[in-house]
């Protein structure tokens, strides 16, 4: 099978919402009344902004206490990293493993992930296309598993609540890694994974 | 899709998106920045100092989980434990708040606050679960420092306390440690902070803390005392035990009251300088005043005296004895005992005063020539028995009259007081006395003598056996004949004498012969009163008696 057909040549463009086609240069979908665009419009500075702000967010998160737990008295903020160091030294590597890969290694896969699409669309890069598109798709697709971390606090802060015994509460660093999470997420939503393939033609709006 | 009208609208899009270089979404990592920018100031903002503590072990320690507390609120994180270069301490690098700059001050006071079980209480026991924890104390000097030296205990009193500190001198230490209680009316209102040794090494120096209120009844004139321990007092009253607390019993204590009469209560200054007693009675004791040295020459064994034996003027405690020497007398062969004693003139209070005044001073002079009036007038020191059970001695000085007199030198020093002999000894002599009288009597002769007496005596009741009685005999039959005889008599008697006997009756019939009798001679007698004459002339016709009506006669009346 030879080349597809772009939808310019065509003069079509899907409308973002609901998929219909319409014509090219409409300012309006005519079924669901969403603005149509070529492309996901101001694509490179909006999911820039979303993931550098995801990254800064990111520092804090991971340098201040998420939670914050007290056994008789004696209580102690945790990190992220301390988490998964205490949980590591107490023998359950699996627990250990499990937050590592939820809180740290995704959250870092998609900065990089993200960051590497970007540069490579904006350069008009060839290399690997495919390959970058299922990465798209992976970074979607994982985006908010590492949900799971605040997930976490939030229950075990609701329900480890036993006065004098132990007390857990969430402490602010989670809100950043919520944030962070939501940020990325939404960087993933707002880049438009056409743009890889644009590099076989001209650019497109 | 078809009908769609051509519209000129794509010349002002492209002005839209021109308008709008710079996107608005740049605010979202701006706001980030803004937010991560502010923390980090907030962090650096709020770093407080660092300072290293020193600690003999770190045990129980924990970089980045053991916390500095004040009052139990968290003023700062250990964040490194490393030994020190030379291995012999540890050292703790310790973050402290930004609030917590009061605690960089020289003075200020670190510890590690384990569970810890004494006599006095327990103490720490959440650290079992929580692990330790640093307390630490803020300093009051000005001058500040990063580097401290780590208590291995934690003080007992720290500088927030409001109260008073206290010196206390004594002999010795006792079971007393810092932290032992300080008792006022048996209520705990302080404690033992620190004790040292005095500078000239021969005493201690002991420092307590009173807390506020409680330390205004500490008084320029209190009286503080060991209260270690359990006192036994066997009274006229009864057994007496007496302590402050159980845990003194084990630990130690110190007690302290005002005398029962102190003329100018003032609550005392902070640092005032106490002595401590041993115990109470020595304590609320009037105060001894100046001693004087004093010996006694005894020439009788002292079993039973003991150095700190009790010196009593008529009865009141003044001194006690404090050395006790045997010496060889050459010219008599003996060996007296020299003793030693002390004694405490202000003891005997009025009196004293009021000697003072006579003597007009207390020196060595005066007191010589006081000593040289009393034992003029028989002041003499005797040992005496205190206790029969124990046996143990006291020297009594008391005024004996009929002592014989001794020749008194006032410049001898120390001052010599004469002797007699002991109570006892006494006793002891008259007894002796006693049974040499008793010895001499002649027990052989007297018993020779009675023995003698009591056989005569035997012979004499042979003989009243022998011969008296049987014929005591023979008498007291006939007297029963005799007797017997009576009695028959007497029956006769009373036979005689019934009722119904002939004889009564003849009685009968004789008194009333006797009656008529007699009523015919008042006839008479009557007749002759009226006629007289009769006697000469006869009785005239019509005056005869035979006018007179005589009554019936009792024989009539018995016929009828």
């Amino acid at each position: 099978m030879s080349q597809p057909h772009y939808a310019r040549d065509l003069g079509l463009c899907l409308c973002h919402t609901c998929g219909y086609a319409c014509d090219d240069g409409a300012q309006e979908c005519p079924r669901c009344h969403s603005h149509v665009h070529r492309r996901k419009p101001n694509m490179y500075a909006r999911t820039w902004a979303l993931l550098i702000a995801g990254f800064i967010l990111y520092i804090p998160a991971n340098t201040l206490p998420v939670m914050y737990t007290s056994y008789f008295g004696s209580g102690t903020d945790n990190t992220i990293m301390s988490g998964v160091i205490e949980f590591w030294k107490d023998g359950s590597w699996d627990i250990a493993l499990l937050i590592f890969i939820a809180s740290i290694v995704v959250p870092c896969l998609k900065f990089f992930i993200m960051g590497l699409l970007l540069i490579t669309c904006q350069r008009r890069s060839r290399w690997a296309m495919r390959e970058r598109s299922k990465l798209y798709r992976f970074v979607e697709l994982i985006g908010y598993w590492s949900m799971l971390d605040v997930l976490v606090v939030a229950l075990v802060a609701a329900l480890v609540q036993f006065r004098a015994l132990s007390v857990v509460e969430p402490r602010i660093g989670i809100l950043f890694f919520g944030v962070v999470v939501v940020l990325t997420m939404l960087a993933a939503m707002t880049f438009d994974p056409r743009k890889i393939w644009d590099a076989e033609v001209d650019d497109v709006r | 899709m078809s009908d769609r009208p051509e519209s000129p609208t794509p010349g002002t899009a492209e002005v839209k998106s021109h308008r709008f270089r710079i996107s608005l979404i740049w605010l979202v990592p701006i706001a980030a920045g803004l937010v991560g920018l502010s923390m980090v100031v907030h962090s650096w903002l709020s770093t407080g100092p660092q300072i290293t503590v020193s600690f003999q072990t770190a045990e129980g320690l924990e970089a980045n989980r053991t916390q500095v507390k004040y009052k139990n609120v968290v003023i700062g994180t250990v964040t490194r434990i490393q030994l020190s270069d030379d291995r012999s301490h540890v050292s703790a690098t310790i973050e402290l708040d930004e609030s917590a700059y009061p605690f960089t001050r020289k003075d200020s006071r670190f510890w590690v606050v384990r569970p810890r079980i004494g006599a006095g209480g327990v103490s720490g026991i959440d650290t079992l679960l929580s692990g330790v924890f640093i307390g630490a104390d803020a300093g009051r000097e000005e001058e500040t420092t990063n580097t401290f030296e780590g208590l291995e205990a934690p003080p007992p009193v720290t500088y927030g306390d409001s109260g008073k500190r206290f010196t206390l001198h004594t002999s010795d230490l006792g079971s007393l440690y810092v932290g032992a209680p300080v008792y006022y009316r048996r209520i705990q209102v302080g404690q033992v902070v620190s004790y040292a040794l005095s500078k000239d090494g021969k005493g201690v120096d002991i420092e307590i803390f009173v807390n506020s209120p409680n330390d205004r009844f500490v008084i320029t004139d209190s009286r503080f005392w060991n209260a270690s321990g359990v006192d036994v007092a066997l009274g006229a009253d009864g057994l007496r035990v007496n302590t402050e607390s159980l845990s003194t019993i084990v630990a130690g204590g110190i007690a302290f009251r005002e005398p029962n009469w102190s003329p100018d209560p003032k609550a005392a200054n902070e640092d005032t300088e106490f002595e401590l007693f041993a115990n109470e009675q020595n304590a609320l004791a009037p105060p001894d005043g100046e001693p004087r040295y004093i010996q006694m020459r005894f020439d009788q064994s002292l079993r039973g005296m003991r150095v700190d034996a009790p010196v009593e003027f008529l009865g009141i405690n003044v001194g006690r004895v404090v050395s006790m020497n045997l010496e060889y007398d050459d010219k008599s062969g003996n060996f007296p005992t020299v003793i030693g004693a002390v004694i405490y003139p202000q003891r005997l209070g009025r009196a004293h005063e009021e000697l003072v005044n006579e003597m007009g001073g207390e020196g060595d002079e005066q007191t010589a020539k006081l000593m040289k009036r009393f034992i003029d007038n028989g002041l003499r020191a005797q040992a005496r028995t205190g206790n029969l059970l124990t046996g143990q001695l006291y020297i009594a000085l008391e005024f004996d009259a009929n002592a014989p007199k001794v020749a008194f030198n006032p410049t001898t020093k120390p001052i010599e007081i004469p002797t007699v002999a002991g109570s006892f000894d006494r006793l002891q002599e008259q007894l002796q006395a006693m049974v040499d009288k008793i010895s001499r009597l002649p027990v052989d002769e007297i018993g020779n003598n009675l023995n003698g007496s009591l056989a005569e005596l035997q012979r004499t009741m042979k003989q009243v056996n022998g011969q008296v009685l049987p014929e005591m005999q023979g008498t007291l039959k006939k007297a029963s004949e005799t007797l017997e005889q009576v009695a028959r008599t007497m029956e006769t008697a009373n036979q005689t004498l019934a009722e119904d006997s002939p004889q009564l009756q003849q009685v009968e019939t004789t008194m009333d012969e006797l009656q008529r009798t007699a009523r015919s001679m008042r006839v008479l007698t009557d007749y002759l009163s009226r006629h007289p004459e009769a006697l000469i002339r006869g009785r005239s016709g019509e005056s005869a008696p035979g006018s007179y009506d005589p009554p019936t006669p009792s024989r009539t009346i018995e016929e009828q």
